[in-house]
């Protein structure tokens, strides 16, 4: 898929990707050899019809292809984007075997994208009402996933949204140049058309709890509140000047647009040298924005090595041809700061790889003696979030762990609570966004079930 | 969710008060929290403390200090105008009970968050103090309604052109600490360093000392961290775990250095929202 040139876009907001062509769309779909038995659909947390998609667009009918994957998942452009297909569809193609898998993930994109840009995307007939309202709390991944469910099965659904935008960590979360914001916005869009209602700044544990929600008549409520709580190291000096988390580095820079202050009023940190902590995807992310936002050197700076990053294969490789220079095996243990409180510099130590820890990865071993600093003006901590406590602890009887994720049952999200479902990053810690839909797949589901029964 | 201005009113110079049509926050909120506003497309989140609200009619007042480009594009706002997000009350509530004789301590604007705590203790059936001070007698404000909800009352500038000739600080130090008049609690609120200089005091004479920070926030619903500040060696975030903290444990110094980090940012933010202005690009 053709993209933008490393050197150009490593200064610009703009997509990176420039997707395919028709052409390229058809001559990719026609190497699916339609599979009797297609695997690439067990890989799919949605259960996405792939071979007869792909199969519509060897036609060259792209917008019949649009519409056989949303019968099964409402935000086609986003996931073809951010979906880790490698390990997910693509990773079973039969293809794959012998040469490169078919690229679903693109077909995907381009088939989402062809419907909107030509303005044909078609809402599905209205289902007869079921009187029953539905409470979707948090408009992220598995919000937006169930709401779509919902309402299509003929509910009455409200999705509650904390910040002043829908889409959770696809707006706040993901950069522009990775996900357009316009294209989540098309998406929340569509959900509306669909009879989907919308309430922004609404934060449920504050001016709603769960139990008023059910007063105000909702039978059954999703919590799908994501992994919202920073993490920070805990290490001297983490509070100075120019340290951010990585959540609150993509929010200015994603959510508040502070990448185009002063137009925008919400400014950010434009560090020279820039040190990312983290090996996942927000680090990648984080990273190649601190290189959009004119930095001369970014640092990224993880424990391990190359082999346990989190982030997908594709991330890292874009940030390395993007100049982010990757520094393994290596972690910082204090910041230092100047007499006004500006972080000037961070002191790291080497790491070795050990003993495998609990995750099956050999566990970062201090390397004795190997301290050393090296000026930084910024630095983002991207070490993962935990989960966000509000809802929490304003509903008495939700169970939660000892990480405070809420406890709910991995086929259909029940809580421990009557009429209360969870999914997503709330209940796994911070995964995926298609992981987040399935739980939200799932959840519609038992939802259904229970609000008719009931 | 959007919100219409309904009533406007300037307190002094540069302070100004709202009145803001907000039925689900103001039935819902308690003593100590704060709202996040958005005034348009571009604009930043502006968190601020609730003044006051009243639950029948579903309104909830806001006063806020001309500090940058937003709090002034605000205060050019007038009733009948919308704010375009409203979100709220976040933060934890004041810890309200009867504890005896409480001294209820604002600086300046930080009147505005004193009196909902000041007025809810009072109903809580303690014995307030109320000490208000300013910089000069123009910018007093809220005298009245403090004085309603106090069973002694001291106001306080720095210039002695009204009141108390000095900080609030010293009014409270020399008018009842010296003097061995037993306070049970001092609640603070105002600019840092006046919070500082109180908590310094009471430090001496070992009065519990609350105070309510306003730190920098982005999301102000715990997920950032853009809040965070030292309590007792611990960081917390403002926006979740406070706005109130003791006074005592609180990192100053690292709060006062956290609070400039965009100084340079707000100035220019300010320039350009002038230069657009003068070229009749209002609104921006």
């Amino acid at each position: 898929m053709p993209e933008q040139d490393p050197k150009v876009r490593a200064r610009n907001f703009d997509e990176v990707p420039l997707g395919f062509t028709p052409e390229m769309a058809k001559l990719e779909a026609l190497r699916c050899i339609q599979c009797k038995n297609p695997a690439c659909v067990d890989g799919c947390p949605v259960e996405v019809d792939i071979p007869g998609f792909i199969a519509l667009v060897a036609e060259g009918d792209f917008i019949g292809a649009a519409k056989k994957i949303k019968s099964t998942n409402a935000l086609p452009a986003v996931c073809g984007r951010v979906c880790p297909q490698e390990v997910q569809c693509e990773i079973q193609c039969v293809r794959g075997k012998k040469a490169e898998p078919v690229a679903i993930g693109r077909l995907e994109r381009f088939v989402a994208d062809f419907e909107r840009a030509a303005g044909e995307v078609s809402i599905p007939e209205k289902p007869a009402p079921t009187g029953k309202k539905i409470a979707v709390v948090g408009s992220g991944p598995a919000g937006l996933t169930v709401a779509g469910d919902m309402v299509q099965l003929g509910h009455d659904v409200t999705m509650f949204e904390a910040l002043h935008a829908a889409g959770g960590v696809l707006v706040y979360g993901i950069p522009e140049f990775r996900l357009p914001k316009a294209i989540v916005a098309a998406e929340v869009d569509y959900l509306k058309k669909l009879g989907v209602k919308l309430e922004t700044s609404s934060v449920i544990g504050k001016v709603a709890t769960v139990d008023d929600l059910f007063e105000e008549g909702y039978d059954a409520i999703f919590l799908g509140t994501g992994a919202g709580a920073p993490s920070f190291m805990k290490i001297p000096g983490e509070n100075l000047n120019g340290i951010y988390s990585a959540n609150e580095y993509l929010t200015r820079s994603n959510l508040m647009k502070a990448y185009r202050f002063p137009e925008y009023d919400t400014p950010i940190v434009r560090g020279k040298n820039v040190a990312v902590i983290g090996g996942g995807n927000v680090a990648m992310d984080a990273a190649r924005t601190a290189m959009r936002l004119g930095a001369d050197n970014v640092y990224l700076v993880y424990r391990r090595s190359r082999q346990e990053m989190p982030a997908r294969i594709e991330e890292i490789h874009h940030a390395e041809e993007e100049g982010i220079q990757l520094n393994l095996l290596t972690t910082p243990i204090k910041y230092i700061g100047n007499d006004k409180g500006w972080v000037t510099s961070m002191e790291c130590l080497r790491m070795e790889l050990g003993e495998p820890d609990d995750s099956g990865r050999r566990r970062p071993v201090p390397i004795e003696g190997s301290e050393f600093t090296w000026d930084v003006d910024a630095v983002v901590v991207a070490i993962g979030s935990g989960a966000n406590p509000l809802v929490q602890e304003t509903t008495p009887g939700l169970d939660t762990n000892k990480w405070n994720n809420i406890v709910a049952d991995e086929e259909t999200g029940q809580t421990s609570r009557e009429g209360v479902f969870a999914g997503g990053d709330i209940v796994t810690g911070a995964a995926t966004v298609i992981l987040a839909m399935g739980a939200g797949r799932k959840a519609a589901r038992a939802m259904h079930e229970y609000v008719m029964s009931k | 969710m959007a919100a219409k201005i309904l009533e406007k009113e300037q307190l002094s110079e540069n302070v100004f008060k709202l009145v803001l049509d907000a039925p689900r926050i103001a039935k819902k909120r308690k003593a100590g929290q704060f709202i996040v506003l958005r005034i348009h497309e571009e604009g930043e989140r502006v968190p601020l403390t609730i003044a006051d609200a009243d639950a029948e009619k579903g309104t909830l007042t806001i006063i806020f200090q001309t500090v940058g480009k937003s709090t002034t594009h605000l205060s050019e706002m007038n009733a009948g105008d919308e704010l375009l997000d409203l979100v709220g009350p976040l933060g934890q509530p004041t810890h309200i009970e009867k504890i005896g004789t409480i001294a209820c301590i604002g600086g300046g604007v930080g009147v505005a968050p004193v009196y909902p705590i000041t007025e809810a203790m009072k109903k809580a059936g303690n014995h307030i103090i109320s000490i208000i001070g300013a910089r000069d007698k123009s910018l007093i404000i809220m005298e009245d309604e403090m004085k309603a909800v106090s069973d002694e009352f001291i106001v306080a500038t720095d210039d002695g052109s009204y009141g108390f000739h000095g900080f609030v600080s010293q009014a409270l130090e020399e008018k009842y600490l010296l003097q061995g008049k037993k306070i049970d609690l001092v609640v603070a609120i105002g600019p840092v360093p006046m919070m500082r200089a109180v908590c310094d005091t009471t430090k001496k004479y070992n009065v519990p000392t609350v105070v309510s920070l306003n730190s920098i926030m982005v999301d102000a619903t715990g997920m950032c961290g853009a809040c965070r500040v030292s309590v007792g060696g611990k960081t917390k975030f403002v926006c979740v775990d406070g706005p109130e903290f003791d006074g005592h444990q609180v990192d100053f110094r690292e709060l006062i250095d956290r609070q400039r980090i965009y100084l340079d940012e707000e100035k220019e933010c300010m320039d350009h929202y002038c230069t657009c202005k003068q070229q009749g690009k209002g609104g921006l």
